[in-house]
């Protein structure tokens, strides 16, 4: 039962064993990809867009977010279960922010 | 019912063997955890019901007699937020869930047994922290509303984070059941086989995960209020109160679902085995425990009605409060239907069982004059209020927690409860919670108004009738503890099975060994075939 | 040595999903309480747009870019540290938790930085709303990194007595996963506040 061994580079998916074994380049990859996205969203924050400024500002970071769930904490690779932890208290986030926000909107 | 010949003592004290401080305050048994929980809770219980008994003497008089108004708003807020926080809402989920989740699913132990023995630590220290601020005790009411309780003399700072103490211990029991539940059910016990007290345990596990945080930061931005002149609730900055109330009731209104849900379950329990009939309608009540955890979180404004809130958002969580009674509904009717042709034993679980489904009636038919916007404007913080809210959460989770008790009374202790007493406990309970309470809802029509420590004095008969009441009713709590007592130490020997039930935790003995099961069994039934030739699994 | 929990008798696979899961609830219980904070920061940058372009300009941008880039690299020696012991490389997965451990030190340095340039211009969290929810949401975020710290400490302690290997490396995992969350409300955080006045 022992992992990848010497191989290093060698990509190995989570079949026979429940825990994810991955290359380092994955993940420096995956590093370089959230430079650039902050670099994006820093450039892009000096650009006055109005509103588009929060949006684009909310949509990069939620790539960013994305990629460190499913590279760095490796929800790609889990099952259905995990998903689901990982996912299902974003409804109830929205929940609570669009409850409130229809009381407060509608105030008045 | 069977009884062993005249022993003295159980055959085996099982998991109560070991003796000594430091085997109970380090044990990593779940068994262990959930009595200690239960005795914990079980004193709050007795503690807030003796302030609740000086409310009703104080309100035996209309003016400022026996109490200051200020004393008054203590007692009352102390009532209420021990009996909430100390009480109802650890009381069936830690104790008899810690004590019996693991038995019911054929497990040795909760997945994280560390992490349980912490979380009862956490929730001393909590409590510990909460006693401390005694010394200066808040006045604001169990629900701390803004700007009163960001501006008020007492330990308002200490307090929230106590609370937070108490709070972080239910999310780590939840956290605790959610992965025990899906990882560490015994070969067999897939979920069409699980007790429907396990899926009341998961429900009620899926709300404090996710709903007790939210109190959490409620209470930490009311410290920093405090501390720091946060304006998050501060209207001198553009703060909202009525965001603390968002916040509050996001948790709070959830956390009645945490109440009644496992008491729920514990009557999905007894009913079968005292009508020794199969449940009707399993899957119906176990997705209904899911359905009522789900819609709860989505009707926390129907506490905010007269508060300021907008029209249109009022008129949103009206409509959608109507709908928490439909799967509520659902249980209710199942529950009846298991009793129908039944083979009926009014032994006293079964008693409770069904005082619970006649009071949690009652309460929650009382539930939507409330929801419906129109009548809130007139009954909202009323006695009518008040009334609903100890009918279903006394007469609902308090009886499901009795019956509870009584059911599982032998497992825990390898005794029997004398039944006589059990009885006559019941009744001067049953007499005295109705005479108590329903009283009120004929108090908040005639306009007696919650929290208030004087009244007009054409109100007070009907407040001397509750006061009686609630004395009856301490009469029949207090029997009932002298029996839970004394047969602690001198009941009779229980047997195994001495209800005849089929869930898992009849096959250990009384009181289980430390392991649970000498080998977890695999699980070939559904367990709930009582009558039948075959023991036939549904579905 | 590669078992956590003896009494079940399961597998060391079977432990670790259990962990694992044990942890992304705990998780869940994380996004609802820093739910609360940014449901307020919706409400009040909905109703106060002024106020939070006026005051957004007072934080220091850069170093806010610097603690960003700081935590994502952290987030990547974390998974390198968690891949190493996958591999069974003890020293390599020991000198990537020590860096970790050292990018969430420095993050914690420019939040000292940042935090009494803010007070000593008589910037403090009950100045106004903006800087109420500044000081809230990074403060709780800093706190976590301070918890982040003191875990992944341990988890070092442990790492360098040789509890861990290709078999058994839950804690390493675990803190791993928290640490990444840490990182991610981050993500969130920077363009909120530093950004998008």
């Amino acid at each position: 039962m022992s992992s990848a061994g010497a191989g290093g580079k060698k990509e190995e998916t989570a079949m026979l064993r429940l825990f994810t074994v991955k290359a380092y380049r994955n993940y420096i990859i995956v590093w370089a990809a959230l430079l650039v996205l902050t670099f994006i969203t820093w450039r892009v924050s000096f650009i006055p867009l109005g509103l588009l400024n929060v949006t684009v500002a909310m949509i990069i970071a939620s790539l960013k977010a994305s990629l460190v769930a499913l590279f760095f904490m490796h929800l790609r690779y889990e099952n259905k279960l995990v998903w689901a932890f990982a996912l299902f208290p974003l409804g109830f986030l929205s929940l609570i922010i669009f409850g409130t926000l229809v009381d407060v909107f509608y105030r008045g | 019912m069977m009884q062993e010949t005249a022993f003295e003592q159980p055959a085996s004290r099982g998991y109560l063997a070991e003796k000594g401080f430091r085997s109970w305050a380090l044990t990593l048994d779940h068994k262990r955890i959930g009595v200690m929980y239960l005795c914990t809770t079980l004193l709050f219980f007795l503690v807030g019901g003796m302030l609740g008994l000086l409310i009703r003497l104080k309100l035996m008089y209309p003016g400022e007699q026996l109490l200051s108004n200020h004393a008054y708003n203590v007692i009352f807020t102390l009532h209420g937020a021990m009996m909430i926080f100390l009480f109802i809402i650890p009381g069936i989920p830690a104790g008899l869930g810690n004590f019996f989740i693991p038995l019911l699913i054929g497990a040795r132990d909760v997945a994280f047994p560390r992490l349980n023995i912490l979380s009862y630590w956490v929730f001393v220290s909590g409590i510990l922290v909460i006693l401390g601020t005694l010394v200066s005790p808040m006045d604001t009411g169990w629900t701390f509303y803004t700007p009163y309780s960001a501006t008020t003399g007492a330990a308002v700072t200490a307090l929230s984070f106590g609370l937070f103490l108490v709070g972080m211990a239910s999310i780590l029991t939840g956290l605790n059941f959610v992965v025990t539940i899906h990882k560490l059910r015994a070969p067999g016990m897939s979920w069409n086989r699980l007790p429907l007290f396990i899926w009341g345990m998961y429900a009620t596990s899926i709300i404090n995960v996710l709903a007790t945080p939210v109190i959490g930061i409620t209470f930490l931005l009311l410290a920093c209020e405090r501390l720091f002149g946060v304006a998050f609730f501060d209207p001198t900055k553009g703060g909202d109160p009525l965001l603390f109330q968002h916040f509050f009731w996001f948790y709070s209104h959830p956390v009645v679902y945490v109440m009644i849900l496992p008491a729920m379950g514990v009557i999905s329990e007894i009913i079968p085995v005292f009508s020794r009939k199969p449940i009707f309608g399993y899957w119906a009540i176990a997705y209904s425990s899911l359905a009522i955890a789900f819609i709860g979180f989505l009707v926390w404004g129907h506490h905010m009605f007269v508060s300021g809130m907008s029209t249109v958002a009022g008129v949103i969580f009206s409509f959608l409060t109507f709908f928490v009674a439909i799967p509520t509904g659902v249980k209710v009717f199942n529950w009846i239907a298991t009793m129908y042709k039944g083979s009926i034993s009014l032994d006293s679980p079964m008693l409770y069982a069904l005082t619970f489904i006649f009071l949690f009636i009652i309460g929650g038919l009382t539930g939507p004059f409330l929801g419906a916007l129109g009548t809130d404007v007139r009954l909202h913080d009323t006695y009518f209020l008040v009334a609903h809210f100890h009918y279903t959460m006394m007469g609902g989770t308090v009886m499901g927690l009795f019956a509870g008790l009584h059911y599982w009374f032998p497992k825990m202790t390898g005794r029997m409860l004398n039944e006589k007493l059990a009885k006559i406990a019941w009744f001067f309970i049953f007499i005295g919670f109705n005479v108590t309470f329903f009283t009120m809802f004929i108090l908040g029509m005639e306009g007696m108004p919650r929290r208030w420590a004087q009244y007009p004095p054409r109100l007070q008969p009907l407040h001397i009738v509750s006061t009686v009441g609630s004395w009856i009713l301490a009469v029949g709590v207090a029997v009932m503890f002298a029996n839970f007592i004394r047969n602690i130490f001198k009941g009779d020997p229980a047997p195994a099975n001495p209800w005849r039930g089929l869930t898992l935790e009849w096959r250990t003995p009384s009181p289980p060994d430390t392991e649970n099961f000498e080998e977890i069994p695999v699980i070939k039934d559904w367990p709930y075939g009582y009558g039948k030739k075959t023991g036939a699994k549904n579905d | 040595m590669t078992e956590e929990h003896p009494q079940h008798g399961e597998s060391p696979e079977a432990v670790f999903e259990t962990a694992k899961l044990g942890l992304w609830t705990f998780l869940a219980t994380e996004i609802l309480l820093f739910g609360g904070l940014f449901t307020s920061y919706i409400v009040y940058r909905l109703r106060y747009p002024d106020l939070f372009h006026a005051q957004y300009q007072y934080l220091n941008r850069t170093l806010g870019l610097v603690n960003t880039v700081i935590l994502i690299t952290s987030s990547l020696t974390m998974a390198l540290a968690i891949a190493a012991i996958r591999r069974g490389r003890q020293w390599v997965s020991r000198l990537c938790l020590v860096l970790t451990i050292m990018f969430a030190l420095g993050f914690l340095g420019v939040k000292y930085v940042e935090w009494t340039e803010d007070f000593s211009r008589g910037l403090y969290p009950g100045t106004n709303m903006f800087f109420s929810l500044y000081f809230m949401m990074t403060g709780l975020h800093g706190l976590h990194v301070v918890a982040g710290i003191c875990v992944l400490s341990a988890v070092l302690v442990m790492s360098c007595r040789g509890r861990f290997s290709e078999q058994y490396a839950t804690p390493v995992e675990i803190s791993g996963l928290y640490w990444h969350f840490v990182d991610l409300v981050w993500i969130y955080l920077f363009p909120l506040l530093y950004l998008v006045g």
